[in-house]
C-alpha cells in the first residue's frame, strides 16, 4: 500500500432525485465528466414514493463543493440539492465488519463490540460478522481495534446524513425553525434554491 | 384525437411553431417520415450526412432565436449527430433532435443499426428522453422544446423507439410543463443589483464583456442604453459578436487570444468588469490569474454554474440578462469618464492590428470586401481557425446577431451547413460562409444539399493549401516542423462547385477580389469563391496558451522576444 495521501476537505450535499431509469447515470455521468472527486455516494427512496436521496460526500476545496452543487441542480432530474456545509446535521454510516475469531479471541472481541455499542449478526466457527453503526471516526477506530484479530473483510454503506430538528444554540432571529433554512446553507452569492421551485407536484405526471 | 407516434411527433412540432427540419431518414426513423406528408407545414430539407443535419439547425436556432430541430435514424445516424449537439451545448444553442431507435423488444440485443444514443449524447447534451410508450410521447415533445429554448438553451434529444411511431394513442398536448428541478430564473437579485450599482458608482476604469447571452435574451437596446448612459467601453466575446453594433464608439471589439491588443489591454487595466451573458472561456482569460488583476467583477448569467466557474466574481447574478439590465438601469449614474476612454482611445492608436502591406493576396484582404460590398450587413458564418479569427476581427456587423461561429466546441466542418441553416431561417438576409479549406472538406457534401434546395449560401472558401491555425502553432512552438498541415492533393474547388451544380469562381490575385466578391453577389443560388491566399499568413495578436496579456504578442516580428 502506498503511503496515505493528506486527508481532503470533505463535504456533504444531499440530494433529491427523480427515480426512474437513468438517473444515477446522469448524475454520476456529470461527477465524472467535471473531474470531481466523490468520498462515497448512498441512494435509496426517501419518503416520497417515485422520489429517491442521495447523499454525496464530496472530496475538494471550496469552489469544487459549490461547483458540484450548482451542477447537480443544473440536472433535470435533480429535484432539489442540499449543500450541508455548517448545517447541524446527524452523519451516519453502517459497516459490516468480518473478523477473525478464535475460541480465545472471542470473548475479547465481543468485549469491543459492546463498547462500540455494535452488533454480532453471525457466528461462524472462525469468524464473525460485526454490525456498527456511526459516524466515520467512530467506525474507523473500532476497525483499528479489530485489525489485531484479523479483519477479513468490510463493507460500508457510505455516509447518511440528515439535519437536525433543533439547532442546540438556536440564535435570536429564530433561524432553526425551519431546517432548511440550515440545509440550503449555501454559498449566498449564487442562491438559487428550493424556495424559487414549486414545491409540489414532486413527481412526474403520468 | 386519437394520433400515432409518428404523428404525434408531427403534430407537437407544429405546436411549437416548427416549419423547417433537417434530416436523413434510415430504417428506424422509417415510419416516422413517411408521416410527414400529412404535415404540409413541415419543410423536411434532405441533408447529406446527419453531421449537417445538426449543425443546419444550429445555424437556424442561432438566427432566428427559434428551436432548430434535425431527425436522424437509429445508430450511425444518431452517432452522425453527435458533433453537432455537442456544438450548440457549448454555444448555448435552442435544438431538438429526434431520433429513431431499434424497436422496444430489440434495445439491449445489440441489434442492426442499435447504439445507446441516450447514453452517447449525455454528457454533451442539456437533456435527453428514451421514450417508452406512446402515451408519454406528447408530455416529452412539450419538456424537450421548453427545455430547449428555456434559461440557458441548448440541445435536447428525443430518442424514440421505431415500433412507438406507429402505435397509437389518445393526443391531448400539454400546456404547461412540471418540473419542479427545473427553475430558471428571470429576475436578479434586487440585493446583488444595487451592490452592482455602488461598484458600479466607485469605479474609475469600467468595462463591459458582452457575450452570447445579450444576444440570446435579445438585450440589444438595453446593452447599448446601459453603455451609453454610464459611457462605459464595450468588448464583445467571440459569441458576444452582434449584441452590440460594431461601429458603436463604444464598441472596442474582440478580446483574447486573437482580440485586438487593445481590447486586451483595456480589460488588463480596468477596475471594474461587467460580464454580461458570458462565461469567462480559457479564449477570453488566457491564465486566469493574471487576467484583470486589479478588476472588481459584476457576473452577470442564467445558468449560476458559470458565476464562480473559471472567475471569481465580487457581485454574481443569477438572472436573465435582459431582466438584470432593466433592473440595473435605473440604480446607474450618468457618468463622464472621458480620461478613461482617451487613454483607450491611445491605446487603439498605438496597438493596430497587424497587417503587412504587400503584393500578394491576403486572407485579410477577401474579408474586408466582404465587410465593404456587404455593408456589414450579412450573415456570416465561419468554421475554426485561422479565417474565423479574421472574420471576427474584421468584418465590421452592423446587424445584430449575425455571427455564426463554433465558439466553444470549436467545431472545423461548422461553416458549410451551419450558413444553409441560417439562410433557411433568414431567407431574405445575405449569408456568406467564410470557409477554410480544411474545415470545408469536412462538409462539403452539403453543396448538394444547397443546390437542391436553391439555398443561395455564398462561400469565401479562405484556401491556403494547409490547416492554418494548427500551421501557425508549428511556426510559433515547434520551429515551422509542419507535420500534416500542408495539402499538397486539394480538388480543384471551383470544378468541384460546378460538378455540384453550383457556380465557382477562382481567384488568385488581390485586384480580383473586388470583382469577384460583386459578382458572387449579383448571382441567385448558391456560389463558391476560391481564393487563393498566402499560404504563410499568419493570426495576430496572439496570446499563446497558459500566459497572460503581458506575453502578447502582436505582430511576428515580435515572435522571438516574446514566447517563452
Amino acid at each position: 500500500m502506498t503511503q496515505k495521501p493528506k486527508k481532503l476537505q470533505q463535504h456533504t450535499v444531499v440530494a433529491l432525485v427523480y427515480d426512474k431509469p437513468g438517473v444515477l447515470n446522469r448524475v454520476v455521468s456529470m461527477v465524472r465528466r467535471r473531474a470531481f472527486n466523490i468520498g462515497s455516494l448512498a441512494v435509496s427512496h426517501s419518503e416520497t414514493p417515485g422520489l429517491s436521496r442521495m447523499t454525496f460526500v464530496i472530496e475538494g476545496d471550496d469552489t469544487v463543493q459549490e461547483q458540484v452543487t450548482k451542477q447537480l441542480r443544473k440536472l433535470v432530474d435533480v429535484v432539489k440539492v442540499s449543500d450541508l456545509k455548517g448545517a447541524n446535521a446527524v452523519y451516519r454510516e453502517l459497516s459490516l465488519v468480518r473478523v477473525s475469531a478464535t475460541a480465545a479471541t472471542r470473548s475479547e472481541i465481543i468485549q469491543i463490540v459492546e463498547i462500540f455499542r455494535a452488533n454480532i449478526v453471525d457466528v461462524g466457527h472462525d469468524s464473525l460478522i460485526i454490525e456498527i453503526t456511526g459516524d466515520e471516526e467512530k467506525l474507523e477506530s473500532f476497525v483499528t481495534l479489530l485489525k489485531p484479530f484479523g479483519v477479513l473483510e468490510i463493507m460500508r454503506s457510505g455516509r447518511l446524513a440528515m439535519v437536525r430538528g433543533v439547532s442546540p444554540e438556536p440564535n435570536a432571529n429564530g433561524s432553526s425553525e425551519n431546517p432548511d433554512s440550515t440545509l440550503a446553507n449555501d454559498v449566498q452569492w449564487a442562491r438559487e434554491d428550493s424556495s424559487q421551485a414549486k414545491p409540489t407536484p414532486l413527481l412526474p405526471p403520468g | 384525437m386519437k394520433l400515432n407516434g409518428g404523428q404525434m411527433i408531427c403534430q407537437a412540432l407544429l405546436n411549437e411553431g416548427v416549419d423547417t427540419i433537417f434530416g436523413i431518414p434510415g430504417g428506424a426513423i422509417m415510419p416516422l417520415y413517411q408521416t410527414l406528408p400529412q404535415y404540409p407545414g413541415l419543410r423536411h430539407i434532405l441533408v447529406r450526412h446527419e453531421q449537417g443535419a445538426s449543425m443546419a439547425a444550429d445555424g437556424y436556432g442561432r438566427v432566428t432565436g427559434k428551436v432548430g430541430v434535425c431527425f436522424a435514424t437509429s445508430g450511425p445516424g444518431a452517432t452522425n449527430l453527435v458533433t453537432g449537439l455537442a456544438g450548440a451545448m457549448m454555444d448555448s444553442v435552442p435544438l431538438v433532435a429526434i431520433t429513431g431507435q431499434v424497436t422496444r423488444e430489440a434495445i439491449g440485443t445489440d441489434a442492426f443499426q442499435e447504439a445507446d444514443v441516450t447514453g452517447v449524447t449525455l454528457p454533451v447534451i442539456k437533456h435527453n428522453f428514451l421514450v417508452m410508450s406512446v402515451e408519454e410521447l406528447p408530455r416529452v415533445m412539450k419538456e424537450a422544446f421548453y427545455l430547449a429554448r428555456t434559461g440557458r438553451p441548448g440541445p435536447v434529444l428525443v430518442d424514440v423507439p421505431k415500433d412507438i411511431f406507429v402505435e397509437a394513442a389518445e393526443f391531448e398536448y400539454p400546456e404547461t410543463v412540471e418540473l419542479p428541478g427545473y427553475p430558471p430564473q428571470q429576475n436578479g437579485d434586487p440585493e446583488a443589483i444595487k451592490q452592482a450599482a455602488e461598484l458600479i458608482a466607485q469605479s474609475k476604469r469600467p468595462v463591459i464583456m458582452a457575450g452570447h447571452g445579450i444576444i440570446i435574451s435579445g438585450a440589444y437596446k438595453e446593452l447599448q442604453e446601459l453603455a451609453e448612459k454610464g459611457q462605459f467601453p464595450v468588448v464583445t466575446t467571440l459569441l458576444g459578436i452582434g449584441s452590440f453594433k460594431s461601429n458603436h464608439v463604444l464598441n472596442i471589439g474582440l478580446p483574447g487570444m486573437h482580440g485586438s491588443a487593445y481590447a486586451s489591454h483595456t480589460i488588463n487595466e480596468s477596475d471594474l468588469l461587467i460580464a454580461l451573458g458570458m462565461r469567462f472561456d480559457d479564449r477570453v482569460t488566457s491564465k486566469v490569474s493574471l487576467f484583470a488583476p486589479n478588476a472588481k467583477v459584476i457576473h452577470v448569467d442564467i445558468d449560476p454554474a458559470e458565476l464562480g466557474k473559471n472567475v471569481r466574481p465580487t457581485v454574481p447574478i443569477v438572472g436573465d440578462v435582459k431582466h438584470v439590465l432593466k433592473q440595473l438601469m435605473p440604480l446607474v449614474e450618468k457618468a463622464d469618464r472621458r480620461e478613461w476612454l482617451s487613454y483607450i482611445d491611445e491605446l487603439q492608436r498605438t496597438h493596430p492590428l497587424w497587417r503587412e502591406e504587400g503584393d500578394t493576396l491576403r486572407p485579410q484582404d477577401v474579408i474586408q470586401q466582404i465587410s465593404d460590398s456587404t455593408e456589414g450587413k450579412a450573415i456570416i458564418a465561419t468554421g475554426v481557425g485561422q479565417h474565423q479569427m479574421w472574420a471576427a476581427q474584421l468584418y465590421k456587423f452592423t446587424e445584430y446577431n449575425s455571427f455564426i461561429t463554433s465558439g466553444g466546441l470549436g467545431s472545423m466542418g461548422y461553416e458549410t451547413p451551419s450558413a444553409m441553416g441560417a439562410q433557411v431561417g433568414m431567407p431574405d438576409r445575405v449569408v456568406w460562409t467564410i470557409a477554410g479549406d480544411g474545415g470545408f472538406q469536412m462538409t462539403l457534401m452539403e453543396l448538394a444539399t444547397m443546390v437542391e434546395n436553391q439555398i443561395p449560401v455564398k462561400i469565401a472558401l479562405i484556401n491556403n493549401n494547409s490547416l492554418g491555425m494548427v500551421r501557425q502553432w508549428q511556426d510559433i512552438f515547434y520551429d515551422h516542423d509542419y507535420v500534416a498541415t500542408l495539402y499538397t492533393g486539394n480538388p480543384d474547388f471551383v470544378k468541384l462547385a460546378e460538378a455540384y451544380g453550383m457556380r465557382g469562381i477562382k481567384v488568385t490575385r488581390k485586384d480580383e477580389v473586388g470583382p469577384a466578391v460583386e459578382q458572387a453577389m449579383k448571382w441567385s443560388g448558391p456560389v463558391l469563391v476560391d481564393f487563393h491566399v498566402d499560404q504563410m499568413e499568419n493570426i495576430y495578436p496572439f496570446i499563446p496558451p497558459g500566459t497572460g496579456v503581458g506575453q502578447i504578442v502582436e505582430d511576428p516580428r515580435l515572435i522571438m522576444k516574446s514566447v517563452p
